[in-house]
């Protein structure tokens, strides 16, 4: 049976990873017995046993160190952070050491760490929200990939496992379709189930800096990634409905390694771009897709390029006000009108 | 001067340990002069923190440790690198940031690494390698290897948090740990006693639930003892142990730094206790360091520091893009399936 949520497609492919490879094994908060806050890890303590679902300290430093100590003598770790803004307590050890071990080794050391954590805003306000991708994508020595479908989920945490190099997968809240026990959390998986491709039991990889063209279009090239693919693909069905635009939706799954090729070619079709990231706009990876389409593709842009981004502030609690400061639908659109027009983007 | 004191709790070493725990200190010392003058006589590239008067550190908890146990060091390195076993060529080969070095050139003085010695690696952030360590440890025991990690650092990684999320997590886990903390007094320049209002950070053990004991840095015997008590402990599964080893630098916090912040007194006070001397005179007294036998050591290791002063001299240079190979691995985990 496919596997049809992404906490499901990481959980099962963990599982499988586990039981193939005894090097694997995972470690973070609350990762045993309870499972994991979005219960990814769920029954794997059951499966595993403690020494191989490990719970650890709430202690980010550790957890990062921990994983990269057993990553360089042999062992396959994959740490969990419970949200990717608690990470900030690790950046020492993961973009200090993880990133630059290889490097300042000469080549010797290799950090095979996989880590994984939530992103993205679901009303828990500014510490629990953010997207921070743009953090690890500039510190060389990472991969940064952001799975938004049951597939990619399976594809990319197969493909993190074979990597030699530290990875990171940072997963959307509302896209893991899980829920506490007991509890309900916010999903955005029924709003967006006709574009959640599931993951197959079969092998395969989803390789880093391969992007996704999600949808062809022939007006306008939308780079978006995480949930944002999502609001895209929906807002171009509806304004393919309306006969408004056709837009060609891409997503490119890792965002560093960068696959610019596919980008620049939709662009090469389509003459317009415009990219939708739920970061801060200033110095995101939205920033270096729009940079890097004006590089490579600048001749056969008829539009400048647009971003839709989180406004530049810390998110607000208030839910109308987190919905404000997010790339909202009305905001993508705005957007797509000044692309399609040629005019100069609504800068935030 | 105080002779060495091995613990009565410990058998002493064979002779054979003992004298090969002074060759090290000695190495070490020439090593670090030879440097200095280095860095005096020609240019040097980029800087580096000199472990000299700390020999007794490195050379006694290296001597407890096997082939195959890992270490993680600091931005003080070098005696530790050579303590472990990486070579003479490639560390000086390394200081002149030569392709022949144990880093190629991309790392220097401050990150030193040599997986095939279990020299994890060097770290310029301070208490940057106690986490991983802490990982190593953490792998010996998952693999069932035996194997023991231990992580030196100095008093000024103590007050950071990698120091208690570390020692925390593997106190909860009984991890085989051991932190070799090298108190040197100084954190650069502000005294210890400025930085925290606890004398002994081997104190801060208790908090952990694991032994922590205060060790006389100076005396290479009293750090091997209280080592393979650790390493011992460690290894039957009963956990980490922090040892606090009291020991002083001679020369200043980095490169040509003149210590404005101590007194002549206090340095000559280290000084008169340096743990080379002390364990020559020990030596001397078991017979065991002939007439003449400090200078023939000497004098072999200066030989052997020119063949390496000779051998880095004669290495290429990286080629200038080399870094960018280094980047990431192309390789593919063989993982099963």
């Amino acid at each position: 049976m496919p596997y049809t949520t992404i906490a499901q497609a990481l959980r099962e492919t963990l599982r499988e990873q586990m039981q193939r490879d005894e090097r694997v094994f995972v470690l973070g908060q609350d990762v045993g017995k309870f499972g994991g806050a979005y219960r990814v890890t769920d029954g794997l303590y059951a499966e595993f046993g403690p020494a191989r679902v490990r719970d650890t300290a709430i202690s980010e430093i550790a957890i990062a160190g921990l994983a990269m100590g057993a990553a360089l003598t042999g062992l396959r770790p994959v740490a969990e952070f419970q949200f990717v803004d608690f990470m900030a307590n690790a950046m020492d050890q993961i973009c200090n050491h993880m990133a630059k071990f290889r490097v300042m080794s000469g080549g010797k050391l290799d950090v095979p760490v996989v880590m994984r954590a939530p992103y993205g805003a679901t009303g828990r306000a500014a510490q629990h929200s953010q997207s921070l991708e743009a953090w690890f994508a500039h510190a060389p020595g990472l991969k940064v990939a952001m799975p938004s479908t049951p597939y990619d989920a399976r594809g990319l945490l197969r493909a993190a496992l074979r990597e030699r190099n530290p990875v990171i997968l940072l997963e959307h809240k509302l896209l893991y379709g899980s829920a506490s026990p007991g509890g309900k959390a916010a999903s955005a998986v029924g709003e967006y189930a006709a574009w959640m491709t599931p993951a197959p039991e079969e092998d395969y990889v989803v390789p880093f800096g391969a992007a996704s063209v999600r949808r062809q279009g022939r007006d306008l090239t939308v780079v978006a990634t995480g949930l944002m693919v999502h609001r895209a693909l929906r807002l171009a069905e509806r304004l393919e409905q309306e006969r408004v635009c056709s837009l060609e939706i891409i997503d490119p799954r890792s965002v560093y390694p960068l696959d610019s090729a596919t980008i620049c070619a939709s662009v090469r079709k389509t003459h317009r771009c415009l990219v939708v990231v739920e970061e801060t706009a200033f110095a995101g990876v939205g920033a270096e897709i729009a940079a890097q389409v004006s590089e490579l593709a600048f001749d056969y842009l008829d539009a400048p390029v647009q971003r839709v981004a989180a406004r530049h502030s810390p998110i607000p609690f208030n839910y109308a006000c987190e919905a404000y400061t997010l790339p909202n639908e009305g905001r993508i659109e705005a957007a797509i009108s000044a692309a399609l027009a040629g005019r100069n983007g609504p800068w935030q | 001067m105080s002779n060495p004191t091995p613990n009565p709790a410990h058998p002493l070493p064979s002779d054979e340990v003992v004298v090969g725990i002074y060759r090290t200190m000695v190495t070490i010392r020439e090593f670090e002069e030879r440097l200095y003058n280095l860095f005096l006589t020609e240019t040097m590239p980029g800087t580096m923190h000199q472990y000299t008067g700390e020999e007794a550190v490195a050379a006694g908890v290296c001597a407890a440790l096997l082939p195959g146990d890992y270490i993680t060091s600091t931005h003080r390195g070098h005696g530790h690198a050579i303590a472990k076993g990486v070579s003479l060529r490639s560390l000086m080969a390394e200081m002149f940031a030569k392709d022949s070095g144990c880093c190629r050139g991309m790392g220097g003085s401050m990150h030193l690494s040599d997986p095939a010695m279990g020299m994890l690696g060097a770290t310029g952030i301070v208490g940057g390698g106690i986490p991983i360590a802490t990982g190593a440890a953490l792998s010996a025991l998952m693999r069932g290897s035996g194997q023991v990690a231990v992580s030196f650092f100095g008093d000024g990684a103590a007050n950071e948090g990698a120091f208690h999320e570390s020692l925390n997590q593997a106190g909860a886990w009984k991890l085989p740990a051991i932190y070799v903390c090298e108190n040197n007094l100084y954190g650069f320049s502000v005294p210890f006693s400025a930085a925290s209002a606890v004398p002994d950070i081997a104190a801060r053990a208790a908090g952990y639930g694991f032994p922590g004991v205060v060790v006389d840095g100076m005396d290479a015997l009293a750090v091997y003892s209280a080592a393979a008590s650790a390493v011992a402990r460690a290894r039957r599964g009963d956990g980490p142990t922090l040892l606090e080893c009291k020991t002083y630098r001679y020369r200043g916090h980095s490169r040509f730094e003149k210590p404005t912040y101590r007194t002549d007194d206090e340095v000559a006070a280290w000084q008169e206790r340096d743990a080379i001397r002390c364990m020559e005179t020990y030596l001397t007294e078991r017979g065991l360091l002939p007439t003449g036998e400090p200078e023939r050591v000497a004098a072999e290791v200066r030989v052997a520091l020119d063949d390496a002063v000779a051998f880095a001299r004669s290495s290429p240079e990286p080629a200038e893009d080399a870094a960018l190979q280094y980047v990431y691995s192309d390789e593919s985990d063989p993982l099963s399936a």
